[in-house]
């Protein structure tokens, strides 16, 4: 056997600092970025509406979110007397924690990646289905009506979508040759993979739309007939966690649609004004712009039906994936000749 | 060293999860447990350095397979009483089983297979150089092309025989045509009428119809 108190040396314990150090610098203006997401969805939407948005805390209603966090902070934590208590109290941070270990792979500028592992393309799509089951714990641990049909509502979602995401992907990984999330943004000088891919990148946006259950598809929380779905019977930092977790998650997925398809930390034209700008501003501006997106489809669309929902994503995007996928890679073998 | 460490924290989680799966008086603590085991025999997998298997272990069996279990123990309504008698009755059965797998591990492991020198050449056959998902592919399609193929159609069948076995058809069901009410015109679907006061459309003639 070892002595493993050997371990404890000062090199040791400086890499540890160095590792949870680059981990806060990404988790807490992530914190924040969720937080002003919040208050950017409800402004957006308000002027889209002809309504002001929150305007009261602070100037510009900039202290909004923060006053939502204390609120939701202070709030009493009630657990259901009928739920299984601790699946109930693991649940959100099941939703929340997948959110946020996806972040380890993400390239925010060239070089500046917490874990820069040749499989990234695989770690993304490995974690991100995860974060089901979170969500279906809670909808069966606050054994309730409308929790359940929520959870299995999601649940059925997000899986649906997964696949035609996960072939979306593969066409990404087989232009560019490579799983590494680098050389993935590496390989889109000169052109993005938007504009070579761009009916898989329509496919991926609507997938992360449902992925994220966000509207249309916002079946799970479907307020006119589930109340709000899975998290019901949640309150307090409980209900926070789901809250955040969604958030995060929209994020998260804006920039793993940026990633590989909008080019990362590149600029969209290589030359005097745009390259001057530095790479991870782009990369932040490209998420900003995905996650308008996101905002403006809330604004826009009315609710997809349940069925009308399935439909979308095994007969039409399955297919349409799945043929794309064997077109892309005959015309890069017979035609390209790679 | 840490990665010793690391190895036996995940050996100890695998198998307390697998002792959590059998134990767990509610399936779906049990199917939690289950993903802890998988996790970590992922965990071990990296440690192995076959990060390919290890995402694909999370992939598969924690995205998919587990998510499924999960799915069905929500949706079917158990009789934790009526189990336990069954599982009593197959008692017997269950002993057999387990003591035929416990043999043959112990049998597996005094063989000699897993010897250190031959565990060195059988362990771990990764080539040096490139990544290991290059070596797999490479071997996947060359040398075990038609067993590869042949596993396909396997489950290509399985699919298609579960889809066979589970369909019905719906007659009252209503299914929604897309193309049928998008290729709907003005004149087929809406009709303008001048309508009589006190008198509704009853009597109104096909003529009178603007």
């Amino acid at each position: 056997m070892f002595d493993y108190l050997e371990l404890i040396t000062m090199d040791n314990i400086k890499h540890l600092a160095l590792i949870v150090a680059q981990i806060l610098a990404i988790m807490l203006p992530l914190f924040g970025a969720v937080a002003y997401l919040t208050l950017a969805e409800r402004k957006v939407i308000g002027w889209m509406q002809l309504r002001v948005g929150p305007s009261t805390v602070g100037p510009w209603g900039l202290g909004q979110p923060i006053a939502d966090a204390v609120k939701l902070m202070f709030k009493e934590a009630i657990v259901p007397g009928v739920s299984s208590k601790a699946t109930y109290l693991i649940a959100p941070i099941m939703v929340f924690v997948p959110a946020l270990m996806a972040w380890a792979v993400i390239p925010f500028d060239e070089g500046i990646v917490l874990s820069d592992i040749n499989l990234g393309v695989m770690y993304l799509l490995a974690v991100s289905s995860l974060g089901i089951y979170g969500i279906l714990l809670a909808g069966w641990a606050s054994n309730s009506k409308y929790p359940f049909l929520g959870a299995v509502r999601s649940g059925a979602q997000m899986v649906s979508y997964e696949v035609s995401m996960g072939l979306v992907v593969l066409s990404v990984i087989l232009l560019s040759g490579s799983m590494n999330l680098t050389e993935v943004i590496e390989h889109q000088k000169g052109m993005w993979h938007m504009i070579p891919l761009f009916p898989m990148f329509i496919v991926f946006i609507i997938s992360i739309l449902a992925e994220t259950n966000r509207a249309p598809f916002d079946l799970p929380e479907a307020e006119a007939e589930l109340v709000a779905g899975y998290n019901v019977e949640y309150g307090a930092m409980g209900f926070a966690l789901f809250f955040l977790g969604e958030y995060a998650n929209m994020i998260l997925m804006s920039a793993i649609t940026v990633v590989l398809f909008m080019g990362g930390w590149l600029p969209p034209f290589d030359f005097a004004p745009f390259n001057l700008i530095p790479g991870f501003l782009w990369f932040f501006a490209k998420i900003a712009l995905i996650l308008f997106v996101f905002l403006w489809t809330r604004a826009t669309f009315p609710r997809y039906r349940y069925d009308q929902l399935m439909r979308l994503g095994w007969k039409v995007f399955l297919p349409f994936t799945l043929l794309w996928l064997v077109g892309q890679a005959s015309f890069m073998k017979f035609v390209i000749g790679v | 060293m840490i990665a010793d460490l690391v190895f036996y924290m995940c050996a100890a989680l695998l198998i307390m999860g697998g002792i959590g799966v059998v134990t767990a008086r509610n399936p779906m603590i049990a199917i939690i447990f289950m993903v802890m085991s998988f996790f970590n025999a992922a965990g071990i997998f990296l440690l192995l350095g076959a990060e390919f298997i290890a995402l694909l272990t999370v992939m598969v069996y924690v995205g998919a397979v587990a998510v499924m279990f999960l799915f069905v123990l929500m949706t079917i309504d158990i009789d934790f009483e009526v189990l336990k008698d069954t599982s009593k009755k197959h008692l017997p059965l269950g002993v057999l089983v387990i003591a035929i797998m416990l043999s043959q591990i112990i049998l597996g492991v005094f063989s000699g297979v897993f010897k250190s020198d031959e565990a060195a050449a059988t362990g771990m056959p990764i080539p040096e150089g490139g990544e290991n998902i290059t070596h797999i592919g490479n071997i996947l399609f060359t040398d075990y092309l038609l067993p590869f193929q042949a596993s396909g159609f396997i489950l290509l069948t399985a699919m298609i025989g579960a889809i066979v076995l589970t369909y019905r058809k719906r007659p009252d069901s209503k299914r929604q045509v897309i193309g049928k009410q998008v290729s709907r015109t003005r004149e087929e679907s809406m009709v303008i009428l001048d309508v009589p006061k006190a008198r509704g459309t009853a009597e109104m003639k096909p003529e009178e119809v603007k």
